[in-house]
């Protein structure tokens, strides 16, 4: 019992500390609509180390790096644009979670809509045939005798 | 139509086939292209590692073919590659400058004096704000930059005796030119 209450304790401390080791120093901007801004912009770039994390969530030393030169940018008046410019131009359309429709993105936000057509039309086909097979299987009586192959 | 059952599986091969290859090459895709190259290279003046009275610049660079290489001595990739770059330090084909990114001097120094100083000059980026205008998002990195301040080449990773003729090399003018020039 006591060593129960041990290792449970033991556990829940270190699933409480795991957070904190990891936290994240984020910036205080000096008004609420340059904090929006600074949160919605670190929310939209991808850290370069870590990939698939935002600069939001990335706890390496990149991330705070580029955290600060998007607070630099802020406070000296630069807009969300000219931010998004500075971290393309040096980093390309990859850091962007959501990148523009352009041609060399072109695919990327179009295969999405070109599986779901081909998905959709492969499942209509398939529904047709079937629902013509069960009307077919209805009106003819089963001719046991033949391969099941040779009646499709 | 007999085997018409068999086409899922068919488009599961397909997809098996290409997740297979995507993950074999996963080590070039980890390597994200530089916009930079063929761009200007970023204009800089940083202090320099050895006399931190003094400065490093990208205006005094003009002219000359360089390697500018972004390293640590807490970037284990960067240890890998030191003794390739003493070794190219040594032919005399190009000069290396180093960005020293991160790191503390001392550190820095000690290091060097224990294996080899390969860099012409170094820049210090001790905050990270030089590197992030270099796109750089890993060291070692390393640019090759024109007499005209142009990026014409990006290595990511350390440089391996093979990367340095393949994939390096090649991006630099015929050595004897470069010898004369710099």
């Amino acid at each position: 019992m006591r060593a129960r209450v041990v290792a449970v304790a033991t556990l829940s401390a270190l699933l409480l500390a795991a957070p904190a080791a990891f936290a994240i120093a984020f910036h205080k901007m000096p008004t609420p609509q340059l904090q929006a801004r600074y949160e919605r912009l670190i929310h939209g770039f991808r850290c370069m180390q870590c990939q698939d994390e935002s600069l939001a969530n990335s706890p390496v030393d990149l991330a705070a790096d580029m955290r600060r030169q998007i607070r630099t940018m802020l406070l000296a008046g630069d807009s969300d644009q000219q931010i998004r410019n500075f971290f393309v131009s040096r980093y390309g359309y990859f850091i962007l979670f959501k990148p523009p429709f352009v041609a060399s993105t072109a695919w990327l936000w179009l295969s999405p809509g070109v599986l779901l057509i081909v998905g959709a039309t492969a499942a209509a086909l398939v529904i047709r045939r079937r629902s013509t097979m069960v009307a077919r299987d209805n009106d003819e009586p089963v001719d046991e005798s033949l391969p099941r192959e040779s009646r499709s | 139509m007999r085997y018409r059952y068999l086409i899922p599986l068919a488009v599961f091969a397909v997809i098996v086939v290409v997740f297979a290859v995507g993950i074999e090459q996963s080590p070039k895709k980890d390597l994200v292209p530089s916009p930079l190259i063929g761009k200007r290279a970023p204009v800089f003046t940083l202090p320099s590692l050895m006399n931190p009275q003094r400065q490093v610049s990208s205006s005094q660079l003009r002219g000359h073919w360089y390697l500018f290489n972004v390293w640590g001595t807490w970037c284990v990739s960067c240890r890998m590659e030191h003794p390739e770059l003493v070794r190219i330090a040594h032919t005399g084909i190009v000069p290396i400058i180093g960005l020293d990114w991160r790191d503390s001097r001392a550190e820095a120094l000690s290091y060097l004096k224990q294996h080899g100083d390969p860099y012409q000059r170094i820049a210090v980026d001790r905050k990270g704000n030089e590197a992030i205008r270099w796109g750089v998002y890993g060291a070692p990195e390393t640019f090759v930059v024109n007499p005209r301040g142009i990026i014409v080449y990006k290595y990511i990773g350390p440089i391996t005796p093979q990367a340095w003729r393949q994939d390096i090399l090649p991006h630099l003018p015929a050595a004897q030119t470069v010898a004369a020039r710099s």
